[in-house]
């Protein structure tokens, strides 16, 4: 069947980014790239930041994937669902691309009989079992993050749980911004199991900089790099999903 | 794409609306809405004069993944047990946009945990029986539930039988579990993967147990098998069960029916030594400790202690009535003499 993978980036923030490049157009160039951008807002009890918000859903929809607005407590399940959820919305992109080359323009799945939709949906459910996914986590460590740190890290381990049940390969990578040093630092290099995320992570905390949109940009270098990697061990023969949405 | 402020106003509909199909051209009649959940919102529908329950959803992926689930279950099942049968699938073109939808058949009653407020705690063990038994058929089918908890489980009757009304988790064995709620989940209290195998759902309905005894559920601390076993200590309805109960939340388990058989073993050993033990209440403690001790031992071994304790009390009746015959005769006889 299909040898491609599924490319996100999953970030994890509170609020507005202060620095640097526009977060919403690093997030357009990712979707270019065939890379999803997921976004979790994670709130504190009753303070809702318009602006923050707005930023949230601005870079998701640019990015082509889901974003989700959250108190601490619920990260844990909202983060696997909103991979999961992501995940399948870009299966169903190619699947519909697929039908359309089949039954012509303008036809999805949408378009079939009840009946005929099931099918498809197998098709669907299986690549969902099987594909491999990337999956790059960066995470906002300002200052105001700095409790809420403990349940990020809690939220990671379950996503790896959630994960690691299918059938098809997992890679993570885990990157925080503001780093100690740079803007964005790497924190947890490719991988298939986060729990090698060391215990430093929950006491990370810098200063009250959000460069968000440098963040992003490092995060799309990564996966460059991950790909040129492959190609130097001439594994260059994958596809990649392309972005649908 | 805020999934949940879309799913909201999509799908809500007033009661009153009727539903016209898109391809079969059916149509219902919106009564009230009876449920909603992270996929859609269910509702109580009349479709010429019977009352079916439908469910809308703005995801047309996971309304298609469920009917499929239960188009799969129809063909094994036989008279449906687990799961509702379904009776139509269709789309609604309302004036907010196209709505996916599935009828099924309308389920009625209280939830798992009202039912035993309303009825009595003595029905939780018939209750749990009946469940394995379903769940078991589902296994043998390939299937795992997946999404188990008190919320999608409704007793109808009378006579009281457990039913099934949320397959949105349900999953091919092997596979990752689509849909899980924390509480239920092995993976959250840190006790096992989320592949969908049989151990899956038995754990799920050994928190189930515990949930019966503690309503508001309780809240991870620690986690892991220690706190659960504390807080089954803690219950002395619990403990009645604690084998059993230890036994499906460490996944040793390999079959709902094994499961079935050893909490009916559990029971019937329990309501047979009830009234031995009753007359020397005194000893009611010594005489408990030995089976508590060996929870881990087997079955047969619970056998041996019972006929042991049927064969000491057997004795000590006889005693007891030779001391009363004895007393009376010494009575007779003193009162002879006078």
């Amino acid at each position: 069947m299909y040898t491609g993978k599924i490319r996100q980036i999953l970030l994890i923030t509170d609020g507005c980014s202060n620095q640097g490049d526009d977060p919403i157009v690093m997030a357009a160039l990712a979707k270019e790239q065939g890379i999803t951008v997921n976004v979790i807002g994670v709130m504190e009890q009753d303070t809702i930041d318009e602006k923050g918000i707005a930023e949230i859903d601005g870079i998701a929809m640019s990015g082509g994937g889901v974003s989700q607005i959250v108190y601490a407590q619920q990260l844990s399940q909202t983060v696997q669902m909103v991979t999961r959820k992501a995940m399948n919305q870009t299966i169903q992109g190619v699947v519909n691309r697929e039908l359309q080359q089949i039954l012509g323009r303008s036809q999805t799945m949408e378009d079939l009989p009840p009946e005929k939709r099931g099918e498809v949906m197998e098709v669907v459910d299986e690549l969902g079992e099987t594909v491999e996914l990337e999956v790059l986590i960066l995470v906002d460590t300002s200052a105001s993050m700095k409790h809420k740190l403990p349940t990020v890290k809690e939220a990671l381990l379950d996503l790896s749980l959630s994960l690691n049940a299918r059938t098809g390969d997992n890679q993570f990578s885990v990157y925080v911004f503001p780093g100690k040093k740079k803007d964005v630092e790497k924190l947890l290099d490719w991988t298939p199991k986060l729990q090698t995320l060391t215990s430093v992570f929950s006491q990370l905390s810098t200063g009250g900089i959000t460069p968000t949109g440098p963040a992003l940009r490092t995060a799309l270098s990564s996966f460059e790099e991950k790909q040129s990697l492959r190609s130097l061990l001439s594994r260059d023969d994958e596809s990649y999903f392309e972005e649908s949405m | 794409m805020m999934m949940n402020h879309t799913l909201k106003s999509q799908c809500r509909v007033s009661p009153g609306t009727v539903i016209t199909g898109k391809w079969h051209s059916k149509e219902y009649t919106i009564i009230k809405e009876l449920g909603f959940g992270a996929n859609g919102v269910v509702y109580l529908a009349k479709h010429k004069n019977t009352q079916v329950a439908l469910k809308m959803s703005d995801n047309g992926m996971s309304v298609t993944s469920e009917v499929n689930v239960l188009k799969s279950l129809a063909k094994v099942q036989g008279p449906p047990t687990l799961g509702p049968s379904l009776l139509d699938v269709d789309d609604w073109q309302s004036n907010r946009g196209r709505i996916s939808f599935y009828v099924m058949e309308y389920i009625q009653g209280p939830d798992f945990l009202s039912f035993l407020q309303q009825k009595g705690k003595s029905w939780t063990s018939v209750l749990f029986l009946q469940l394995l038994n379903d769940l078991d058929k589902l296994h043998e089918n390939g299937w795992v539930f997946g999404d188990l908890k008190p919320e999608n489980l409704i007793v109808t009757g009378p006579p009281p039988k457990v039913r099934c009304i949320d397959v949105g988790g349900t999953t091919i064995q092997g596979r990752a579990i689509k849909e899980f709620t924390e509480f239920y989940d092995r993976g959250y209290w840190g006790l096992g993967s989320r592949k969908a195998e049989r151990t899956y759902d038995l754990f799920a309905v050994a928190m189930i147990m515990i949930n019966t005894a503690y309503p508001k559920r309780l809240t991870k601390t620690s986690g892991g098998i220690s706190q659960l076993k504390e807080a089954i200590r803690q219950k002395p309805e619990l403990v009645v069960w604690e084998k059993v109960i230890l036994k499906a939340l460490q996944g040793q388990y390999g079959s709902a029916k094994q499961m079935r058989a050893e909490l009916l073993d559990l029971m019937v050993d329990k309501k047979a030594a009830d009234p031995l033990i009753k007359p020397n209440s005194a000893r009611q403690p010594a005489q408990k400790q030995p089976p508590r001790k060996d929870s881990n031992a087997n079955q047969p071994v619970t056998r041996q202690h019972y006929r042991k304790k049927k064969k000491k009390s057997g004795w000590m009746e006889f005693w007891l009535i030779a001391l009363v015959l004895g007393l009376l005769y010494a009575w007779y006889t003193f009162n002879k003499l006078l």
